[in-house]
């Protein structure tokens, strides 16, 4: 997994690799210095030698100028490297969700895709400019400071041979310790953000339903919970200063009294002892520091295991780039098409069926009796289990996708609008369409209508999921998207349910006669929907159950039939 | 292109929300937070005490056995043991004390702040809630709650030692030597200057990177729900594209930001370094020329200016920390300040017995309702029976007072009838619902209910008087039953599977793996559009109000659910006065009365034959001239 990450970090190598160099270099220069200024007191201060103390705090002016110097560059870099780290995981995972098939995508949730890409990446992000500036400045500091202590003290590293394990194995103990207790408070979040969402969406539920006190009991009931989880891991963390404190002045005593003796019999200088006691500090803190790098690593390691997981799947569908470019017509031919979802459980079973060009065709059937799914293997969404599709005489996984796609338009069932212009909507259709495209796509789409007697007409503002639009609205602004690509095949599926009846037949008829080679096909709820078409195919659990005109299906089809009673009876009675 | 707004990242007034933050936490703990000082001070004290006691030891214990062949190294560690107690004593244990007080203060007050914060926006009137971003409102409960935690339980602590720290250390370096002061002084002030400079550059990458950060989010979050859409128009390409420009812009202002808050330590550590050699230069020149003040003295002040830089570094690091958190808080405390719904009613639904033909209180549930309505003018108590008779005269009303949506709309509904309210989208049907339970307070007119004016009766008990069937169906997070229990809280498992069977809900719940103890998460993810409105009748069926809002749903579901649904509505219909947005033609036909809107106007009323013989815009609509929405 590591070795995946650092592979992307691509153009920001240079500044990944100069960070732990000049983090060196600072820690180089914060151990250095305050050696010198020990030197300072020792020789220049204490024997009055007035040209050493001016020689060496010019030499420390300059330590301290290139300290700096590290540290702002250091800053500098780790910035641009781990904000560059993480706009390269963006770009990846973005790249990588945009190439799924339809079928990835059923597989992770939106909001676990969209939590991987914001939250996720942050974290890893956050670790990520830890291990470029701390993993190396805390052992090197850790390390530095041990010599200068043996360089100065010489024996007294003995101290520190005890002590550093004691408060390691504290450390470790106490991290142990906490870091479940972490997990289970960030964890416990998820009930307090859920409670707070619930409330904000249904506020209009709870309060015609008078429930203002049940839900307040609830989010109490979370709120402790966050309360308690936080309370008992920070219990344990608040023993980190004590015992850090108490250890480094174990050290320090120990010192004072070793090193006391060492003064006495000359092996050592009360300077040298002066400046042990900033080692011992810088010892103890980086040792603290490689700590909290340690838990930091762990809570990022989930993260980076579920971006991870998008970056590894492999999209389950070639794009075929070297296929056919070219859509002979709009005529469709199913041959023994067998097709499921998850195996074994097949949601389309041995499939025969033949469109000619240009042909109106509807689709009924219950929920769930493979109605999308049919129509979703033209367009090559998903691949057959077995058996093939044909479109324009030829295998769609002969076909580059892209052009397939180009000449198969689908209206989805559950459509959206994006943020922007209605023109930016409909141009998703064709980005080069002109106005007079437009404008005749709408027509055909019955949207023109609504559309020009808005106050900006065509460059009116489209909310996000195009809210500000009704659901009748909506539909046909997706439909006349669809047109703009100027397809060979249209596919509608269940698109004009929100759309009144007498529209509704105007754009059948728009779409009869203003483009006739164009296959259509629809998906309805309602028999008036399809009535007129030239074939109508009544699914049923998985199989076509019959397929002829409306005066054929009338007379034989009891389905069909009973169908008709309900809703063109119903009505006229 | 600026996709979203900026919440302000940094505090307006700081020190006004500090104050009103501090007065919250202090009220409730003043004497753990006495405790807490004393620690701090005890801390402070056992630093500038550690330095002091430093060069003591060495100029009295150790110098003086230097050459010594035998030395006597008793007092030394009698000293030693002695500075170890006084450490214990005053660092070690408040330290302690104090991090283990703090943090119950500092999640205890988050904990009230949270459930404050609950309690207000249950109470906020719903205009809030329609004009709100939810997300943002989201956060002030996560995010900005927990940078307030990080700034109490660490940020203040570490500035208040800090404070004190330093005066205690400038006190004992005044005493060394006041010159050597000075120059402290000018140094810090100085290293305030140049750290300011710098937070203040990043502080306003910081606010560019948040705004660079939502529209990330934002972009992000409308592509992948769109996903599916993308790929049928093979527009993977140009998303891409966009998707870069918004990620590079956010590259750019991280890393700035980022720049400037690492580069905070080495700046501020490195004008101590500097401020350390003046001190070296001018103290030698000082001993050199005032015999008086001694070497060890200035190695003495040396080891104090060191612990001073610390601490004043420790300040001006933390400083960018609590500005955030104020910021946060001052978004906490503008919710809590929104005001809350009014409720001056004081008319109340009770239960009721008839007594020798009176209608009179009774505590027990009698399934007989009442409105006791004590009358102001001190002519006594009435009690008037709860029928669902419902009268509006000369209604006005607009969401803000320039714009008023609906006009003049009168009408009544006796108990039993239903009242249908058809037109085009934005004639003002849904805002109808809105009124009737007080949601939003009319502007002019009256609404009455069984003849009282509905501002006099109290909303809670309105509000139990009256269903509601919305568009959307909102699930709660737990079983079945007890989504459909939210509609009466004491109704009895038996009287939910009943409610459950007169909605055509019952069949789909038995199929459901655990019946009607079934988990419903994430607002009913897996149940179908048709099975959502079910449970929805069910849930206002076990309510069992006299009057019933409804806001038919337009989505399409098949024609087998549909049926269910038809007649789930039909039969909550039966004996209950209905006001009904239609959007379907059955059940406008069914109505008693069609009251025909158009911009905020009731354009035609009657019933369904008295209409379409006027030939006007509902026979249009009935026709299937226009969209009937």
């Amino acid at each position: 997994m590591l070795k995946d990450f650092a592979s992307r970090i691509r153009e920001y190598k240079k500044e990944s690799i100069l960070t732990p160099l000049l983090m060196i270099g600072e820690v180089f220069m914060e151990v250095l210095i305050p050696a010198l200024m020990a030197q300072v007191i020792d020789v220049g201060v204490s024997q009055g030698d007035i040209g050493y103390t001016v020689k060496m705090s010019i030499i420390l002016v300059l330590c301290a100028f290139f300290s700096m110097f590290f540290g702002v560059m250091g800053a500098k870099t780790a910035s641009v490297a781990s904000s560059g780290f993480a706009r390269n995981l963006r770009h990846d995972l973005y790249y990588k969700i945009e190439d799924f098939s339809f079928s990835n995508i059923d597989r992770f949730s939106t909001s676990s895709l969209i939590t991987r890409l914001t939250t996720d990446v942050q974290n890893v992000q956050m670790a990520f400019q830890m291990v470029i500036r701390m993993f190396v400045r805390s052992p090197i500091m850790f390390i530095f400071a041990i010599i200068m202590v043996a360089r100065n003290g010489g024996s007294l590293t003995f101290v520190y041979i005890v002590a550093i394990p004691v408060l390691a194995i504290g450390i470790f103990l106490m991290m142990s310790k906490a870091h479940p207790r972490f997990e289970r408070a960030f964890k416990s979040y998820d009930g307090l953000n859920r409670v707070v969402g619930e409330n904000l969406n249904g506020i209009r539920t709870v309060k015609a339903y008078v429930r203002e006190d049940e839900e307040t009991e609830k989010f109490d009931k979370a709120a402790s919970e966050i309360y308690d989880n936080f309370v008992s891991a920070q219990k344990i963390m608040a023993l980190s200063q004590p015992m850090m404190s108490s250890v480094m002045y174990l050290c320090i005593l120990a010192v004072c009294f070793i090193g006391a003796h060492l003064i006495n019999i000359g092996h050592m200088t009360t300077g040298q002892l002066m400046s042990i006691f900033t080692y011992n500090a810088q010892i103890l803190m980086s040792l603290i520091m490689i700590g909290m790098f340690m838990v930091m690593v762990t809570i990022a390691r989930a993260s980076a295991e579920r971006i991870m997981e998008v970056l590894e799947t492999k999209p389950d569908m070639d794009i075929n780039e070297n296929g056919l470019k070219e859509v002979k017509d709009g005529s469709i031919e199913f041959e023994h098409v067998n097709f499921a979802y998850k195996k074994g459980s097949d949601v389309l079973e041995d499939i025969n069926l033949k469109i000619d060009s240009g042909m109106m065709v509807g689709i009924l059937g219950p929920t769930g009796s493979g109605k999308s799914t049919l129509i979703s293997l033209i367009a090559r969404l998903y691949d057959v289990e077995s058996g093939s599709v044909r479109v324009g005489g030829v295998d769609v996984r002969k076909y580059n996708l892209k052009a397939l796609r180009d000449e198969v338009s689908v209206v989805l069932q559950k459509n959206q609008l994006f943020t922007g212009s209605v023109k930016d909507n409909l141009r998703w259709g064709n980005k080069d369409a002109t106005d007079e495209e437009i404008i005749k796509a709408c027509k055909i789409a019955a949207a023109d209508s609504f559309i020009s007697t808005m106050k900006e007409g065509y460059d009116s503002h489209v909310e996000q999921g195009g809210t500000n639009f009704s659901g009748g609205q909506r539909q046909r602004l997706c439909i006349a998207r669809a047109l703009l690509k100027h397809p060979k095949i249209l596919i509608m599926d269940d698109s004009t349910s929100a759309v009144d009846t007498a529209t509704d037949s105007q754009i059948r008829a728009a779409l009869r006669n203003d483009v006739k080679d164009l296959t259509k096909i629809i998906i309805a709820q309602r028999i008036s929907s399809v009535q007129e078409a030239d074939i109508i195919i009544m699914m049923n659990d998985g199989h076509i159950e019959d397929v002829g005109t409306h005066d054929e299906l009338l007379a034989r089809n009891k389905n069909y039939q009973g169908l008709y009673n309900t809703q063109v009876k119903a009505k006229e009675a | 292109m600026a996709r979203f707004k900026a919440g302000n990242t940094r505090a307006k007034d700081p020190v006004k929300t500090f104050k009103r933050l501090f007065a919250m936490v202090f009220k409730e703990h003043k004497v753990v937070l006495a405790i807490v000082l004393v620690c701090i001070f005890l801390t402070a004290f056992a630093t500038s005490y550690y330095s002091t006691f430093m060069e003591g030891l060495i100029d009295d214990y150790i110098t003086p056995l230097i050459g010594d062949g035998t030395p006597d190294f008793t007092p030394l560690l009698n000293a030693l043991i002695g500075f170890l107690c006084v450490i214990v004593v005053c660092q070690v244990i408040p330290q302690y004390i104090q991090q283990r007080i703090m943090i119950k203060v500092s999640q205890g007050a988050m904990l009230t702040m949270r459930k404050s914060m609950f309690r207000k926006l249950e109470s906020l009137p719903i205009s809030y809630f329609d004009t709100h971003q939810h997300g943002e409102t989201m956060s002030r409960f996560s995010n900005d709650t927990d940078t307030l935690n990080q700034m109490m339980s660490q940020a203040l602590v570490q500035v208040m030692s800090a404070i004190i720290t330093i005066i205690f250390l400038f006190v004992t370096m005044l005493m060394n030597n006041v010159f050597l002061s000075v120059v402290v002084v000018f140094f810090i002030f100085l290293m305030f200057r140049v750290t300011g400079v710098v937070a203040s550059k990043s502080g306003k990458y910081f606010a560019v990177q948040q705004r660079d950060l939502a529209n990330v989010n934002g972009f992000v979050e409308e592509m992948i729900n769109g996903q599916k859409v993308i790929k049928v128009f093979t527009h993977e390409e140009e998303s891409k594209k966009d998707f870069d420009s918004f990620n590079d812009r956010l590259n750019e202002s991280m890393s700035k930001a980022n720049t400037y808050s690492n580069a905070m330590g080495p700046v501020s550590a490195n004008m101590s370094n500097l401020q350390y050699v003046s001190l070296v230069l001018i103290g030698s020149l000082i001993t050199i020329l005032t015999p008086s003040y001694s070497v060890g003295a200035l190695a003495a002040f040396l080891l104090l200016s060191r612990s001073l830089s610390n601490s004043v570094s420790q300040i001006a690091q933390q400083s960018n920390s609590i500005l955030l958190a104020l910021a946060g808080a001052e978004r906490i405390f503008e919710l809590l300040d929104e005001e809350s719904e009014v409720d001056n009613g004081y008319v109340t639904l009770v239960n009721a017995k008839i007594e020798s033909g009176e209608i009179v209180e009774s505590r027990e549930r009698t399934g007989l309702w009442a409105w006791k309505h004590p009358h102001t003018d001190g002519s006594g108590t009435t009690y008037v029976p709860l029928k669902g008779d419902i009268v509006m005269e000369h209604v006005d009303f607009g969401y803000v007072p320039e714009k008023t949506v609906l006009h003049d709309i009168s009408l009544y509904a006796k108990p039993g009838q239903k009242i249908a309210f058809v037109g085009a989208t934005g004639a003002g049907k849904t805002t109808i619902t809105n009124l009737l339970n007080r949601f939003y307070d009319i502007q002019d007119g009256k609404i009455r209910f069984d003849g009282i004016n509905i501002n006099k009766i109290k909303k809670a008990d309105l509000r139990h008087s009256l269903g509601m069937i919305l568009q959307d169906t909102n699930l709660f997070t737990g079983t079945i039953r007890e989504n459909i229990r939210f509609g009466r809280l004491d109704a009895t498992d038996e009287e939910i599977e009943n409610a459950a069977k007169l909605a055509n809900a019952h069949d789909f719940i038995m199929r459901m793996p655990n019946g009607y103890d079934t988990m419903i998460t994430n607002n009913g993810e897996g149940l179908s559009q048709g099975q959502r409105q079910l449970l929805s009748i069910a849930r206002a069926a076990v309510a069992d109000p006299p009057v019933m809002v409804m806001d038919e749903a337009t989505s399409s579901i098949d024609t087998h659910t549909e049926a269910l649904v038809q007649a789930g509505m039909d039969r909550i219909m039966e004996n209950r006065t209905v006001f009904v947005i239609a959007h379907r033609l059955s059940t406008v036909r069914n109505s008693n009365a069609i009251m025909v809107l158009d911009h905020g106007k009731i354009i035609e009323r009657g019933d369904h034959d008295d209409l379409i013989a006027q030939k006007g815009t509902y026979y249009r609509l009935y026709t299937g001239a226009f969209e009937l929405e």
